[in-house]
């Protein structure tokens, strides 16, 4: 019952990965929208990161609104990525094309990074897991994880795909501030020990 | 207005809501916004003020993660800080740097309060929010 439910969140998930919601028939341009359109629930190049007054959620008949930064002109020459917010920000901070402050006041503040990779097996045809601490820690503070969402103990916490689609665990960020849970490989990034012809249960069983 | 929705699609998203997760049943009209980008809408419409928009990737261009979140106390949860005007001009959350000295003061308001009225708290783009359905179509601009 409870694999039911995962798959189909995981089902769930796969649609939503590749959709976005599309802009109503009688939008804009030609062939947008219409019934015979090539990409019928992909968003197009074009409409991502759209200028506030346009996005839907800004007021456009406000005057505050329009002296906001858009995100196209911010994300010029930052590193990309395919989802979220279409840029790499793990790239942009380790090339110095952003440098984000530490401190809210001192802009020399070095952060504290720590190094420890953490490799989470998956079962199934999935690669493994591998959480890095120092990619975390150039953005955070060991009290946004430790105690309240993962206890500092490698294996100690119960992580399913499930949990991260609804916001929990790695999904408290991941898939509402950090990259998003569309990106799979940047998190399932070990290839799995045993020949890469083993049917996924005999790999199990290693 | 309403998009025709494919079949396999509601069937999966219908029986995820049967699971009884159908806590945010609210529909906005929004599609578009950046990744990220939080509407904090407590009080705001019952005050008569658009609601404020906070958009995180402006901010992680200037702060990391930490400095809120560890430093300035903000919870990770959009419409979970209790924040008000007067806990702004005392210096709390926004007011800990829209004070003159790091960011601009909170005279500007229309910057802040930037969003439609009647836009529920919310992170825009995330994937809870995908999954439930309720980032609909945007209606035409
Ligand atoms: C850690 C410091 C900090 C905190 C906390 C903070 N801001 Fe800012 N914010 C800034 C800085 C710095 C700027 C850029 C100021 C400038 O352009 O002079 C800025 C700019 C903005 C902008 C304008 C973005 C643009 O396009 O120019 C908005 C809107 C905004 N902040 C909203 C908020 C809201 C709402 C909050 C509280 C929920 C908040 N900020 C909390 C530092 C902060
Ligand atoms: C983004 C979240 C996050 C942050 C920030 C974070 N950790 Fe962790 N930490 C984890 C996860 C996930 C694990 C693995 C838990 C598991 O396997 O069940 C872990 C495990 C650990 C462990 C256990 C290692 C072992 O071999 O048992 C220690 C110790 C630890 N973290 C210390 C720290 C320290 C010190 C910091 C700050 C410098 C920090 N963590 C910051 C997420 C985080
Ligand atoms: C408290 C917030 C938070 C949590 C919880 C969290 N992450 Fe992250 N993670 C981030 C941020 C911020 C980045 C920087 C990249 C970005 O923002 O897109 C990041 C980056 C990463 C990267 C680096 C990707 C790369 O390209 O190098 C990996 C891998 C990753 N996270 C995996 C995980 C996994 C697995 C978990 C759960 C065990 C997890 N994260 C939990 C915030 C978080
Ligand atoms: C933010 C990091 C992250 C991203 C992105 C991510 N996963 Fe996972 N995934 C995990 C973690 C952590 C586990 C749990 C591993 C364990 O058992 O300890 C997991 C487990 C799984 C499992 C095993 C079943 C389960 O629910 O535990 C499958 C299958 C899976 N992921 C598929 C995917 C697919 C497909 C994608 C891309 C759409 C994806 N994952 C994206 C972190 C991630
Ligand atoms: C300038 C301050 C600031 C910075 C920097 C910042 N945040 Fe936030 N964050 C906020 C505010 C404000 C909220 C909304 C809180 C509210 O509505 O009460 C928020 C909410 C969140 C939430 C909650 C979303 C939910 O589920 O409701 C997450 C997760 C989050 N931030 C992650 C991050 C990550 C990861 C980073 C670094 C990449 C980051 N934040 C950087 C101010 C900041
Ligand atoms: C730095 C961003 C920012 C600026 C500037 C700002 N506000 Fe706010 N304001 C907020 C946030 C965040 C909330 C909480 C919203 C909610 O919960 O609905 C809020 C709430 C309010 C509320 C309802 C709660 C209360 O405290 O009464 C009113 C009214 C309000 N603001 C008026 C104003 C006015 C008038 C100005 C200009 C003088 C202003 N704001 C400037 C961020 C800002």
């Amino acid at each position: 019952m409870k694999r039911l439910f995962a798959t189909t969140l995981l089902g769930a998930a796969l649609l939503v990965s590749s959709w976005t919601p599309l802009p109503t028939a009688d939008a804009e341009g030609t062939g947008q929208g219409s019934a015979l359109q090539f990409n019928r629930l992909m968003r197009s190049k074009e409409d991502r990161n759209p200028p506030q007054a346009r996005d839907g959620i800004h007021d456009p008949a406000n005057e505050g609104t329009n002296l906001l930064q858009t995100p196209q002109e911010a994300f010029a020459g930052l590193p990309q990525s395919p989802a979220g917010n279409y840029v790499n920000w793990v790239e942009a901070l380790a090339k110095g094309a952003i440098t984000p402050r530490y401190d809210r006041l001192n802009p020399n503040e070095e952060a504290v990074v720590f190094d420890l990779d953490i490799v989470r097996e998956v079962k199934g045809t999935m690669p493994d897991v591998v959480y890095p601490h120092d990619r975390h820690t150039m953005w955070l503070d060991c009290s946004n994880c430790h105690p309240d969402i993962f206890v500092p103990e490698k294996g100690k916490n119960q992580i399913s795909m499930a949990q991260i689609l609804m916001g929990q665990k790695c999904g408290v960020c991941h898939g509402k501030v950090a990259f998003p849970v569309a990106e799979c490989r940047r998190c399932h990034s070990k290839k799995k020990g045993g020949d890469p012809g083993t049917p996924p249960e005999a790999a199990a069983k290693k | 207005m309403e998009r025709k929705t494919n079949g396999s699609r509601r069937a999966i998203l219908s029986g995820f809501l049967v699971t009884g997760m159908a806590f945010l049943s609210v529909t906005a009209d929004v599609a578009w916004a950046e990744y990220g980008d939080v509407v904090i809408n407590n009080q705001s419409d019952q005050a008569g003020m658009r609601p404020p928009i906070f958009p995180h990737w402006f901010h992680r261009i200037r702060f990391r993660c930490k400095v809120c979140h560890a430093d300035l106390g903000f919870k990770f949860q959009a419409g979970g800080n209790k924040i008000n005007m007067l806990k702004i001009i005392d210096g709390e959350f926004c007011g800990a740097c829209h004070n003159g000295e790091v960011a601009w003061t909170v005279d500007n308001c229309d910057v802040c309060h930037s969003g439609k009225p009647g836009t529920p708290t919310q992170v825009h783009g995330s994937t809870v929010q995908q999954l439930l359905g309720t980032q609909k179509p945007s209606p035409k601009q």
